[in-house]
């Protein structure tokens, strides 16, 4: 298949775009793969890509049951940032930040990573103190880390009320500079055809339906599309993780599936150059490249696998929205969507192997997980092939919660709306 | 979404506060098993369909209910005190 | 007169000239107007410019779904962008800009776009803007520098920065049946279930009820469909039980029959009315709704049928008919159904010349043999579409023969002579609603056209929303509506009679007419057919890819117009029926709605906030005041002239050499009641409260379940069975919260009733040396000696005549008090003790200095017990009873809980005579370039007057193992590095000889 460049784009146009290729291909199942990918979203794609690429795995197949990127890789709100509290958290975002750094390069696929910063805003000294300890614990692991005056601020956003009349006077914040947004769908389809191109069969419209089992041992999916077994039966599968483990027989597990809102503007002229968070609340906030403000708030706080939201987060975003900028409180909300997410007891992620021999688990994303899709693909893909964690995923475990090792940046502690 | 308090009657959701999975059972609080002490403080039922769920009417009388809820409609299908009795079948 | 403007009829009132600009050239229409009928009767073609390629544009459509006529509207400095002209009621003084252009709307340099031609074709920046892999620009700068130029071209509207003045208001509302719609079935429905006495309300996104009636020509019960509208309008006011929302826009179905709509109340106005809101938000409980939303004309796809000049045959018959313009004086129509030919006549009778209607059916019934006739326009059967001609306005087209059985064009093509090109492709019902609502749409082969699905909550559908495009079908329909969501039984009453242009609803299945050039499918987003095809040639065929992929349908019409014809070609291009590749799922909003509204009465006003009884005071008294959640507290009481360190650092010091106050009434207050008040107690605590006497206080700790520190304070014994818990600010709300559940799901069999006084209660707490004699001094009925009130005792007397409970404990280290007293008294209370300690040196202190002094005393707060502290971390592990289980004892000793490593409370010392900062890092070994090995962190800080040091407390790994150790500070955030001593977290006093007196 051709790679992408701007002169293919030129010669491409001059014989009408007639001989572009699919992306990916369409592949029936096979009957049997060393690694079946469970979830065709951006988790479970780039765990097929860098299970080809770092591993040298590519008799793989990643089974979807709708179509490609349809969960929360394409209903994000394309946050990328490593400005954890935690090390553990820390040493893996800034890892998946530097896999985002040359991911464009590495997929020969823009996904318009663009590093505009994310900046948190505070308004108590409390706060700010508590920014500067997060800061400093980045900066003490080689992640950078500023904290930014007011005035900075303003000059940054001239559109965001700094005054002292605000309810919430922004008294600073902390900025990561390398943090960014990205095209969310170019993640999906760009892993999908990096993965493909080394041989991965991407198989979509294929539900799995059950595991099959020789003994306690996972040996392969039935599925929509027949049966189809593997060495390793790996689960990418986020917000429906609950669901397909309940086919394995395991009913309960550390998570809680709750939907989570995002909206996005009509489109503007440059008005919001960088990721903004509200501290006194929950909000966060870009600009596209198309230029629609894109932000959401807290969870709608309820189980759900719906993906359709309630009025009262809708209205308590969009205050905050305007407290933050009051000039905007003509522009128009012109779409909003639910996602559901994996909701975990500390906030963390679970890359492991297990809990079933021939299983391996990626799940427990919460609402953070776009910005880890290259790093939990890349850590998981090295649990799978070796069947043993990475350093940067080794604290994700299954068991943390149960020996009291969890890894609770927010400190709420076994409530997973909270998180 | 409307929850039926037994007391209050129908009210918006946004006078409630969710304390998730109404089937996890404590244990005895001597009770030394470390697994059911785990299951009850981190485990959850999370299914897709009917759910067990306890709420409590914060922005009201502040009694707890077991709501039965469906997670993929968000219809509430019955209501009643946690505390037991008064419960309301509701079918939209 | 207007050049554009017919002689007579429309809803304008032609008697009222109202006067307005448009990109600063000054412009008059008439009341009724939109902006978008008033330019096009002064002439104007040229409306917007597209998204992507800037291509001039002119209207499509007359209402809600327009893509293409976007204008800014200001009001003073206030920007409103993003607002179609269709929707935009004119008024004197109306400023509107156009968009999206630069320098002007006729020449706009974005144009050049143009010439990229199929460079840019769907995707395309995808395939490059990657950049070098190495050299400066590797990683994502190439990207980001090429970033730069897109977005300044992208973007439509400019928003403005200014402050909106307006006022936003919110309603909510509950009514039997809600009708959304008001053409004919909506008004049949609101007066068949206002008639059964239910509670109504009716409500429509245009000006005036009526909908279609307002322009189609047809009779009802032998009058103008426009008069019987009016007629049943009149009817409804007059009912008590009926509310009419006009200019309202049902944006939102939600669960619970909940649905969310936005009342342009005073949009309309050149100044609103006293008190009017320019807004109102409404939310709706509908016990059902009746869904009678109508539906949308296709646009057909074929080589420049975006040229201005180009529109819907239905919006040109509403210009015509509803505002008295002709969108042109020569009009030809393409159609692919029978609505067309009305569209045709009506234009006729309002004065243009039809010259030809050009249809890609082959086989046109006799009755619309007639009507092209009666249009006098030359019917081309068998026709269709292959270019239109012209620039900035439409001059001509061409049309070539037509097969709709394979698409096949033939014969040479025909120039016609023509200003306006009115279409049709057929209707698509308006199901968004239905579709939020939770259900999935049902394609009609017949109709061509994505049909409701079957109710997933509390709605029926009317009219045209459920394919039944005939009025007479949508009186019957909306009648029936109204009577069964009201509970009526069906009316056999005979219906009002409608006369009306006869036609079939059933369209010929083309969407597209295959010829050279570009044919545009999302108009706002320059996405043309062969971008759709080029997507089918890349792989994303699902519809979601598709929309994901080309941006079809993601502008700001949210593919009103697009949705329909781009599924039709990918199907097409697939092999497949329209239904297999599926339609998206519609999701709030139906139309975008302004962020002010859904803010509302929190707009300007987000958060409460909690004063304490004192507040006024401490304004008065000078106090700086700090926000910690929602409450206001004084920082410090500043001298002129003092820094914020001066400031604590006199306090405190003052406080500990005399006597200090301090307004502690935030702290959470939580009356526990009961029979097995005490044991509820035990249970929560770590610690035994059931031995607590009568008339004495005990500081406790409680846990989470999962064994982490939760939140610590004192509880005061005031009787047998009587309780009053003291938590921190902060957590007052969830231990409140935490103990309901416990009573309600847990322990129900326990008989303790718990109940918030948080708000009840002032509270000052008063320490120092002096302060027993600052209270002997002005307390009455009781003693305060140490006999009557120990360490941690409590007694109830009197102050300024004002009932008080007194507690003797000790936040300070100090000897010291708690005061307690009704809020309303609380000032009272507080001035009386203030006047008491003149004599004795007594200084008000705020929040800093007594931050510093439980630095030195080493008390914990919420910086340490954090939600990931534990008791053993916080050396608060004498208070874990081993006699009775609690709160969180099970689980507290699991491995990773009592780890070595894990951070424990220290104090340090700052051993450079510089300040700490909250918040910064402690390590082994500095490395200031690279700071790394962090072995925990500041969570306190301050000066200490008691040491004469800076001192802060800290979370660090394995602390307790490194007092008496030198460390450093590293806090690369502020540039502070330097050396300390780590030392126990007990500063000062550490035996408690001064409080205990």
């Amino acid at each position: 298949m051709a790679e992408y460049s701007a002169f293919s784009l030129l010669k491409n146009a001059l014989t009408g775009n007639k001989d572009w290729k699919p992306a990916w291909r369409k592949p029936d199942p096979k009957a049997s793969y060393d690694v079946i990918v469970i979830g065709g979203g951006g988790h479970g794609l780039s765990t097929a890509y860098y299970l080809a690429k770092e591993h040298g795995i590519t008799n793989v197949a990643v089974l979807e049951k709708g179509w490609l990127g349809s969960g929360n890789v394409g209903r994000n709100t394309t946050a990328v940032r490593s400005n954890y509290l935690l090390p553990q958290n820390t040493r893996f975002y800034e890892h998946s930040m530097k896999l985002w750094e040359n991911l464009s390069h590495d997929l020969n696929y823009n996904v318009m990573f663009s590093q505009r910063g994310c900046l948190n805003l505070a308004h108590t000294p409390a706060q700010l103190d508590d920014y500067a300890r997060r800061g400093n614990a980045m900066r003490h692991l080689g992640v950078d880390a500023d904290l930014m005056s007011v005035d900075q601020i303003k000059r940054l956003v001239p559109a965001l009320d700094v005054s002292g009349s605000a309810r919430f006077p922004v008294l600073g914040g902390l900025m990561q500079r390398r943090a960014g947004s990205a095209r969310h769908d170019a993640v999906a389809w760009g892993y999908a055809r990096g993965a493909d191109r080394r041989g991965v069969d991407i198989v979509e419209n294929c539900e799995v339906t059950g595991f099959l089992r020789d003994g306690g041992r996972i040996t392969g999916v039935s599925t929509t599309r027949g049966e189809i077994r593997a060495k390793k039966v790996a689960l990418a599968v986020a917000g429906s993780t609950g669901r397909v483990m309940q086919l394995a027989g395991i009913s309960h597990m550390p998570i809680e599936s709750h939907v989570l809102q995002a909206f996005v503007s009509e489109s503007l002229k440059p008005i919001i150059d960088t990721i903004l968070t509200f501290g006194m609340g929950h909000f966060y906030i870009s600009q596209s490249d198309k230029g629609g403000l894109v932000y959401g708030g807290d969870l709608d706080g309820y189980n759900s696998y719906a993906q359709r939201g309630s009025l009262p987060i809708v209205d308590e975003v969009m205050s905050e929205m305007v407290a933050l900028f009051p000039g905007l409180a003509r522009v128009r909300m012109l779409r909003s969507w639910g996602g559901v997410c994996d909701m975990t007891m500390d906030g963390s992620p679970i890359i492991t192997t297990g809990p079933l021999p021939g299983m391996y688990l990626n799940c427990g994303w919460c609402y953070g997980g776009f910005k880890a899709t290259p790093a939990s693909g890349w850590c998981f893909a090295h649990t799978i092939a070796k069947d043993e964690p990475h350093e940067f995923n080794a604290p994700f475990t299954l068991d943390r919660f149960y020996r009291g090792l969890v890894i609770d940046d927010k400190g709420q502690g076994a409530t997973p709306r909270l998180h | 979404m409307l929850i039926t308090c037994p007391y209050c009657g129908p009210r918006d959701v946004i006078e409630f506060t969710y304390q998730g999975d109404g089937n996890r059972e404590r244990p005895q609080p001597a009770s030394q098993n470390l697994d059911a002490w785990n299951a009850y403080v981190y485990d959850r039922l999370n299914p897709a369909g009917d759910h067990n769920e306890i709420w409590q009417h914060s922005g009201g009388c502040r009694a707890h209910l077991r709501v039965v809820r469906n997670t993929l409609t968000h219809e509430v299908l019955s209501t009643a005190f946690a505390r037991g009795g008064h419960k309301t079948e509701s079918r939209s | 007169m207007s050049p554009r403007r017919t002689e007579t009829g429309g809803r304008i009132d032609r008697l009222r000239t109202i006067r307005f600009t448009f990109d600063g050239a000054p412009y008059t229409g008439h009341a009724g107007d939109t902006l978008a009928s008033a330019l096009l009767a002064n002439g104007v073609t040229l409306f917007g410019r597209s998204f992507k390629y800037h291509r001039p544009r002119g209207l499509l459509a007359a209402g809600v779904e327009e893509p293409n006529a976007l204008v800014t509207v200001l009001r003073g400095e206030v920007r409103e962008p993003n607002i179609a002209a269709t929707m935009v009621e004119i008024y004197d003084g109306l400023v509107a800009v156009s968009q999206n252009r630069a320098p002007s709307l006729a020449w706009d340099i974005g144009a050049l776009n143009q010439l990229g031609g199929k460079v840019l074709s769907a995707g395309f920046y995808y395939k490059t803007f990657m950049g070098p892999v190495i050299g400066p620009l590797k990683g994502t700068r190439f990207w980001m520098f090429c970033e730069h130029f897109i977005r300044r071209a992208a973007g439509l509207g400019k928003a403005g920065t200014a402050p909106d003045p307006a006022r936003y208001e919110r309603m909510n509302a509950f009514c039997d049946v809600l009708v959304v719609g008001s053409g004919p079935a909506g008004l049949m429905a609101a007066k068949a279930a206002a008639d059964q006495g239910a509670r109504v309300i009716l409500a429509d996104l245009e000006a005036h009820f009526g909908g279609s009636a307002h322009w189609s020509g047809e009779t009802i019960d032998g009058v103008p469909a426009a008069d019987w509208a009016q007629r049943t309008v009149g009817q409804l006011e007059g009912n008590d039980n009926v509310r009419l929302l006009p200019r309202t826009t049902v944006w939102g179905y939600y669960d619970g029959n909940t649905l969310a709509a936005l009342e342009r109340v005073t949009d309309h106005k050149e100044t609103p009315a006293k008190g009017e809101p320019r807004q109102r938000y409404w939310a709706i409980r509908a016990g059902t709704v009746v869904l009678a939303t109508g539906s949308f004309e296709r646009p057909l796809i074929f080589p420049g049928n975006d040229r201005p000049g180009v529109m819907l045959a239905h919006a040109a018959e509403r210009y015509a008919v509803e505002y008295g313009v002709l969108p042109g004086q020569r009009i030809a129509l393409f159609t692919n159904n029978d609505s067309a030919y009305r569209s045709a006549v009506a234009l006729k009778k309002a004065g243009a010349a039809v010259v030809a209607i050009v249809d890609v059916r082959g086989d046109v019934s006799n009755e619309m043999r007639r009507l092209a006739s009666e249009a006098e326009a030359e019917l081309l059967a068998g026709h269709a579409v292959v270019a239109t001609e012209g620039g900035r306005a439409l001059t001509g087209l061409k049309v070539q023969r037509f097969d709709a059985t394979n698409g096949a064009l033939s014969g040479d093509d025909r120039s016609i002579h023509a200003d306006s090109l009115l279409m049709s492709g057929g209707w698509s019902p308006t199901i968004h609603l239905a579709s939020q609502a939770g259900a999935r749409a049902e394609w009609d082969p017949a109709r061509q056209a994505f049909l409701p699905p079957r109710p997933t909550q509390r709605w029926i559908g009317a009219g045209a929303f459920t394919g039944s495009f005939s009025t007479a079908e949508a009186i019957a329909e909306g009648r029936a509506a109204g009577l069964q969501a009201a509970g009526g039984s069906a009316s056999s009453a005979p219906l009002p009679i409608v006369e009306a242009t006869p036609g079939d609803p059933d369209p010929a299945p083309v969407f597209e007419i295959k010829a050279k050039g570009k044919s545009f499918v999302d108009f706002q987003h320059d996405v043309t057919a062969e971008d759709v095809r080029l997507a089918h040639r890349e792989g994303f065929v699902s519809v979601e890819h598709l929309k994901r992929y080309t941006t079809l349908g993601m502008a700001t019409d949210q593919g009103k117009n697009s949705n329909v014809p781009g599924l039709a070609i990918m199907a097409e291009a697939l092999g497949k029926p329209i239904p297999e590749v599926g339609t998206t799922r519609f999701r709030p909003p139906y139309t975008a709605v302004s962020i002010g509204s859904l803010a509302a009465e929190r707009f300007g006003d987000l958060k409460p906030e909690r004063l304490t009884p004192m507040h006024d005071w401490h304004i008065a008294n000078g106090a700086t005041m700090y926000s910690a959640g929602l409450w206001y507290r004084p920082m410090i009481y500043g001298l002129a002239g003092e820094t914020v360190e001066q400031a604590y650092v006199r306090e405190a010091r003052a406080t500990r050499e005399s006597a200090g106050i301090v307004d502690v009434s935030t702290l959470g207050k939580i009356a526990v009641q009961g029979p097995d008040a005490a044991e509820f107690l035990d249970r929560v605590y770590t610690n035994m409260f059931s031995t607590l006497a009568v008339g004495k206080a005990r500081y406790g700790l409680m846990l989470r379940e999962d064994g982490l520190a939760f939140d610590d304070g004192t509880t005061w014994r005031l009787g047998e069975q009587d309780f009053l818990m003291t938590t921190t600010t902060a957590n007052a709300g969830k231990v409140m919260q935490n103990l309901e559940y416990f009573l309600d799901v847990i322990w129900p069999e326990l008989k303790v009733t718990v109940t918030s006084v948080t708000d009840e209660w002032a509270g000052a707490a008063i320490g120092g040396p002096k302060a027993r004699a600052i209270l002997f001094s002005c307390v009455t009925g009781t003693a305060v000696d140490n006999a009557t009130l120990p360490f941690m005792g409590i007694v109830h007397g009197r102050i300024a005549g004002v009932p008080v409970m007194i507690c003797r404990l000790s936040f300070s280290g100090e000897m010291a008090f708690e005061v307690y007293s009704g809020a309303g008294y609380g000032t009272r209370v507080w001035e009386a003790l203030i006047e008491a300690g003149k004599p004795f040196g007594l200084v008000t202190y705020g929040l800093e200095a007594l931050g510093t002094m439980r630095i030195e005393k080493g008390h914990v707060t919420g910086a340490e017990i954090d939600g990931r502290t534990t008791a053993r971390d916080l050396h608060l592990d004498w208070m874990l009873s081993k006699k009775k289980p609690f709160i969180g004892s099970a689980m507290m000793d699991r491995e990773g809980l009592i780890s070595p490593d894990r951070l424990q409370l220290v104090g340090l010392i700052s051993l450079d005579n510089r300040p700490f900062n909250g918040g910064a890092h402690i390590v082994e070994e500095l490395d200031e370039a690279n700071p790394h090995d962090s072995i925990g962190h500041i969570t306190a800080c301050c000066y200490s007057p008691a040491l004469s040091k800076y001192i802060a407390l800290a979370l660090v790994k394995d602390g307790k193992a490194r007092h008496g150790t030198r460390a450093f500070v590293s806090d690369p955030l502020r540039n502070r590095f330097g050396p300390i001593e780590i030392v126990s977290n007990h500063f000062y006093d550490p035996d408690g000889s001064r409080m205990h007196g």
